[in-house]
């Protein structure tokens, strides 16, 4: 059913730091390494070896500069993919009623068996998180590793997204999102945890934690102390010298 | 977005296709026999023609069948819905025009009713997308159910209501080229918003996620021939609207009215390719582009 239905009690999703993330895309591979060989078909690539490869993916970073009005350029990896949102366009658009979110934790799916290829989903969903598989003809977006958080075969620590788990810097965490006392909901509080694109009104249940501001005030220098000149005035022979090669 | 042939063919063919069961169904012309035959074989061939190209689009057509259900919540499911209902209502009632010499009036009507219907639900599929703020607003509706009625009422030869029709449709025409010219602006979604940054400073992208292209970028960040708008704007007017209307008013026999229709549909291709092809989504924003 395409419906969205209540609203769940339960919102699992991401939140993601944008002032720890540093960009080496190990969070891509992984997901494309776990989605592949799991939930539904495989992520195909074209032409991988060509001159034109291209490929499904579910998880991409782009990188941005952001110049402020003073200062230093800053450079700002970006991780982008599905964001679950609460009010998803994807959803409501597919005829077929391949695309839903789940009402026990708000994961938003596609059903391939159901899937017929229209990509309307895809047209609706503001962020680019929904791709249709060239090889398959199905859609294919985030699961959340809807596979790896509830698989008791797998060990306690795996069972969180495999993006999080890979994610050298710590910049990604998974939780619930509608429960206040979370450590994700908390992070989102301290932090300022945004959304994108709110002026669209899909209230994305993932949220990006912006960058901490950098520092303004003066250069502090911890070696200059030690390394400062000890006698300002020369005296002695040198002193004599310095005179003298001054009248020079 | 991506001007996929698909998609043009079997929009602006359905849309002249259900624009001529419409003008049929209200008794314009008031044909039977032979002449119902022609011009409701000639319907049919461009609707159905229309929707069977529409399945080329899809990337798994043997689910095809499930689109029937999500009518509740989905524009796209509504439409397939109508236009099963239309037709066979529409051909129920164009049996008893050719075989028994009949007009059944309460059934015409309300098959000319599902038919416009159906061209409504195909404008809503684009005009609920909030990404692609260029679509989101009702002039959508307004020029795909204007173009129809002045498509349905030249193939089926009502000339004084095709040119005004025609007319209306070409003002709708510049009308939503002007104000969709200025809708992603006034959406007011920009890299900043995109990506959360823009509150710090001026964001722009360093480096794109991919070196390749991808599903995204071929779909939805269309850019080729964008250059040429203006000038294909002019030539999708003037063979849509323009021609037709001055070759209406000058003779009103076969062979003119023949060149009257195909011009205006080339005019409705042209039209049909910009639609696409200018509509720019909000995903572009992550690349830089729009
Ligand atoms: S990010 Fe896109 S695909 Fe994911 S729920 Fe939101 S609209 Fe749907
Ligand atoms: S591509 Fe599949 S999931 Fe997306 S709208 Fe079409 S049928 Fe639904
Ligand atoms: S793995 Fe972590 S640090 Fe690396 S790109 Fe992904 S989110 Fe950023």
């Amino acid at each position: 059913m395409t419906s969205l239905g209540t609203e769940s009690k339960v919102q699992l999703g991401l939140v993601i730091d944008l002032d720890t993330c540093v960009g080496c895309h190990a969070c891509v591979i992984a997901c494309k390494g776990w989605n592949t060989e799991n939930y539904g078909t495989a992520l195909s690539d074209m032409d991988a070896y060509g001159e034109k490869p291209s490929g499904t993916f579910l998880n991409r970073v782009h990188s941005y500069e952001v110049q402020p009005d003073t200062g230093a350029a800053q450079t700002v990896h970006f991780p982008k993919s599905c964001l679950h949102c609460t009010d998803a366009p994807c959803v409501t658009v597919c005829p077929t009623g391949a695309s839903y979110k789940r009402a026990e934790d708000g994961i938003v799916l596609v059903n391939e068996d159901a899937c017929m290829g229209c990509g309307l989903c895809a047209w609706a969903c503001p962020y680019g998180a929904r791709e249709l598989d060239k090889a398959a003809g199905v859609m294919k977006k985030c699961t959340l590793c809807v596979d790896r958080i509830y698989n008791e075969n797998l060990p306690e620590e795996d069972r969180e997204p495999a993006c999080v788990r890979t994610c050298p810097a710590g910049a990604r965490h998974f939780g619930d999102l509608a429960d206040e006392d979370s450590a994700v909901s908390k992070l989102v509080s301290e932090r300022g945890g945004m959304d994108l694109m709110p002026e669209l009104g899909t209230r994305p249940v993932n949220k990006y934690l912006p960058p901490r501001p950098k520092d303004t005030g003066e250069e502090i220098d911890i070696l200059a102390p030690l390394l400062a000149p000890v006698a300002t005035e020369a005296s002695g022979f040198l002193g004599w010298l310095d005179r003298t090669l001054e009248k020079i | 977005m991506h001007p996929a042939p698909s998609v043009i063919l079997f929009t602006a063919l359905s849309g002249l296709g259900f624009g001529m069961l419409a003008s049929l169904g209200l008794g314009n012309p008031d044909v039977t026999g032979l002449s119902a035959f022609i011009f409701f074989a000639l319907a049919f061939a461009l609707t159905i023609g229309g929707l069977l190209a529409s399945v080329f689009h899809l990337g798994n057509p043997k689910n095809a069948i499930k689109a029937f259900s999500q009518w509740r919540s989905s524009w796209l499911s509504r439409e397939g819905i109508l236009s099963v209902l239309a037709l066979s209502i529409m051909g129920i009632y164009a049996i008893g025009a050719i075989f028994l010499g009949v007009r059944w009036h309460v059934l015409g009507a309300t098959g000319a009713i599902l038919s416009v219907a159906t061209v409504f639900t195909t404008s809503m599929i684009y005009t609920q997308l909030k990404s692609i703020p260029r679509w989101n607003h009702w002039n959508t509706p307004v020029l795909f159910l204007s173009l129809t009625i002045a498509g349905g009422a030249l193939m089926t030869g009502q000339v004084r209501c095709a040119i005004a029709a025609l007319i209306i449709a070409g003002v709708i025409q510049i009308v939503t080229w002007y104000m969709g010219d200025r809708r992603f602006a006034a959406r007011a979604s920009t890299i900043g918003t995109a990506t959360g940054l823009g509150d710090i400073g001026q964001v722009r992208m360093f480096e794109p996620p991919h070196t390749g292209t991808n599903y995204l970028l071929s779909e939805m960040v269309y850019v080729v021939g964008r250059k040429h708008g203006q000038k294909l704007r002019v030539i999708a007017l003037g063979l849509m609207v323009v021609l037709p209307v001055i070759l209406l008013c000058l003779s009103q026999d076969h062979f003119t009215g023949a060149i009257a229709v195909i011009s205006h549909l080339i005019g409705v291709f042209v039209s049909r390719w910009l639609f696409f092809a200018q509509a720019e989504h909000v995903v572009g924003l992550y690349y830089g582009q729009r």
